[in-house]
């Protein structure tokens, strides 16, 4: 789409440390430590509660926290609000879908770090839209309310949104929940699609660890709101490490007819 | 043409309508040639029409409408604005406490106020009014358990509203020499209205309505909740700061000259969204312009339904208001679940 700025040769997109957040007097996140590579599909996993939304949050600028969060190489405090905006898009897990909208309208806000301070829309933002409308095939959903769509259609609307806002780093939070099998797979492949055509980093969280370990590049684990496992597939999705923070017997099953897989292993697969 | 612009034009259409009905119907018969030759030529009486229809014209018609299309506009827009920042379908400035405060404020100014300074302290003290109203509903609203949930605003704007009425009574009842004048207003009136209300008010709804105006398509990226907006890059506090001192200024205005008048930044708004969607972009500019001609006609109804007496104009909206109330808030419910 845009021409990349020089900053996107720097190998870096992302780089977390020390983080640390508190929300309401209760410590969530410490001592986060992260490296994310530009280009690079890195994904955060864990249990329930262990911090992940909140670590994407903090990137995104949308909870104080304590050290340090670099947007290639420069500090993201250091960001005013409408550049980290075109720099970082974030999916979040339950994107609040305004009632009566219709989609155009919708995957027009994705603009909004570009508009003017008055939110005047140009030609190209206009273009953008259609752009990000016809990528993720919605072109003929243009004119549809949301509240008329499925969960899958809407998934993509929203991908759409973070799509237009042009922002290098995509930090998607959940983006299968929802969606049945087929879907799941779909939404993923398109991510990967646009992250290789667009030049795309991508952080996300993600609880299905297949899938998670079919896409993404490398795997940040959180446990309790801090980083206990960081690095490649074979490094953190073993069994023993998650046995250990997932408290579930499972098995990892490597290159057979099905590909790679986690597979929980209980009393009642066994019979 | 697009269908924004065709209901933009629709708007318009239906204002000029509205204005012409506000001039030419009353008890003193005006042909409508007359009538248009009259505005033409800028209030001099063209041949054949009397000085008396002249006078009726200029000094009783034409600023009856042009103060109930700014009160009707500032209240649709001020509604449409509160509903947009608190996110909330239900949030109205007379069921938020805005209105309340508004003309509790002014009743403040009548009673303590010089007299002889009114055009400026009855609508200042308004604003402060409508704003302490809307802090202390807003305050509540999300204090209670429920904070997040739309009714527990409206809850809390209710009981502030219930408060901030006593004390206007209470301070009439001290002051019995301005009851007369406050009472009048309190049901919401435009019987009195001359060029003076009009003066009043003017200056803030323009500046009102034109900041809403300005801002309407950041409304929509509020709409996302603020942890989407901020990730757009908004500054969501400020603006939600902007819009509020916005809507309370031309809340006040339109308390200030009208009184409680109630269910328009609900009727209206609600009203338009089933015509033309939901985003603001099309619902703030015709939330003003269908404001501005429905309390022009509301206003009509109320003085000639039971001619010569007048009916309380508040009381018509509270009539067609509460039925609308009733329905934006089984959406409500609805969405929650």
């Amino acid at each position: 789409m845009s021409v990349l700025p020089d900053v996107f040769d720097r190998t870096n997109a992302l780089e977390v440390e020390g983080v640390g957040v508190r929300l309401g007097g209760q410590e969530i996140l410490r001592d986060i430590a992260l490296e994310v590579p530009a280009g690079s599909w890195v994904c955060a996993i864990g249990p329930n509660g262990a911090g992940k939304t909140t670590l994407l949050h903090a990137v995104a600028g949308l909870v104080a926290f304590e050290g340090r969060v670099d947007l290639w190489g420069r500090e993201l405090r250091a960001y005013p609000r409408r550049e980290r905006a075109r720099l970082v898009a974030i999916v979040t897990q339950q994107p609040v879908i305004p009632e009566g909208v219709a989609v155009r309208d919708y995957v027009l806000l994705g603009r909004t770090p570009h508009l003017g301070v008055l939110g005047t829309e140009r030609r190209s933002d206009l273009v953008a839209v259609e752009q990000a409308l016809e990528r993720l095939e919605l072109t003929w959903a243009a004119e549809r309310r949301l509240d008329t769509l499925s969960g899958g259609e809407l998934q993509r609307v929203v991908l759409a949104r973070a799509l237009a806002q042009e922002a290098p780093l995509l930090l998607l939070d959940e983006p299968t929940t929802g969606l049945d099998l087929g879907h799941q797979v779909r939404v993923l492949e398109l991510v990967d699609e646009l992250r290789r055509e667009h030049g795309l980093t991508v952080l996300s969280t993600m609880h299905d660890l297949t899938l998670a370990g079919r896409f993404a590049d490398r795997f940040a684990l959180l446990s309790q709101g801090r980083l206990v496992s960081e690095g490649a597939r074979a490094d953190v999705l073993n069994a023993a490490v998650i046995e250990e923070h997932f408290g579930a017997s499972v098995r990892v099953i490597g290159d057979g007819d099905i590909g790679w897989a986690v597979v929980p292993v209980s009393e009642r697969g066994a019979r | 043409m697009t269908r924004r612009a065709r209901a933009i034009a629709l708007g318009v259409a239906v204002l000029v309508v509205s204005v012409i009905a506000g001039l030419l119907v009353g008890p003193v018969h005006i042909a409508p040639g007359a009538a248009l030759r009259w505005l033409m030529s800028f209030g001099h009486p063209p041949p054949g029409m009397s000085e008396q229809q002249a006078a009726i014209l200029g000094n009783l018609r034409l600023p009856r409408v042009i103060v109930a299309a700014l009160v009707g506009a500032s209240l649709s827009a001020s509604g449409a604005a509160y509903q947009a920042v608190f996110r909330n379908p239900l949030a109205d400035p007379y069921l938020l406490g805005a209105a309340a405060g508004a003309g509790l404020g002014a009743t403040i100014a009548v009673a303590y106020g010089p007299s002889d300074a009114f055009a400026v302290t009855v609508p200042l003290a308004a604003f402060i009014g409508a704003i302490v109203g809307v802090g202390l509903a807003y305050g509540l609203g999300r204090s209670s358990l429920s904070g997040r949930s739309a009714t527990s605003l409206i809850l809390g704007g209710i009981a502030v509203a219930s408060f901030l009425t006593a004390v206007q009574t209470f301070i009439q009842q001290q002051n019995a020499q301005t009851l007369r004048q406050v009472y009048s207003w309190i049901l919401g009136r435009l019987g009195t209205t001359g060029w003076d209300d009009a003066r009043v008010a003017l200056p803030s709804v323009v500046a009102a309505v034109a900041t809403l105006w300005l801002v309407r398509r950041l409304l929509d990226v509020i709409e996302l909740g603020d942890l989407e907006a901020e990730s757009l890059g908004l500054n969501v506090g400020r603006l939600r700061v902007v819009v509020v001192v916005a809507a309370s200024l031309a809340t006040a205005a339109a308390v200030s000259v009208a009184g409680l008048i109630g269910f328009v930044g609900i009727i209206v708004p609600h009203t338009v969204r089933l015509l033309a969607g939901s985003s603001y972009r099309q619902v703030l500019p015709l939330s003003v312009l269908f404001g501005a001609s429905f309390l022009i006609l509301v206003d009509l109804v109320a003085r000639t339904a039971v001619a010569p007496a007048e009916i309380p104009i508040g009381v018509i909206t509270a009539f067609v208001g509460a039925p609308f109330f009733v329905i934006a808030l089984r959406r409500t419910g609805r969405r929650a679940t």
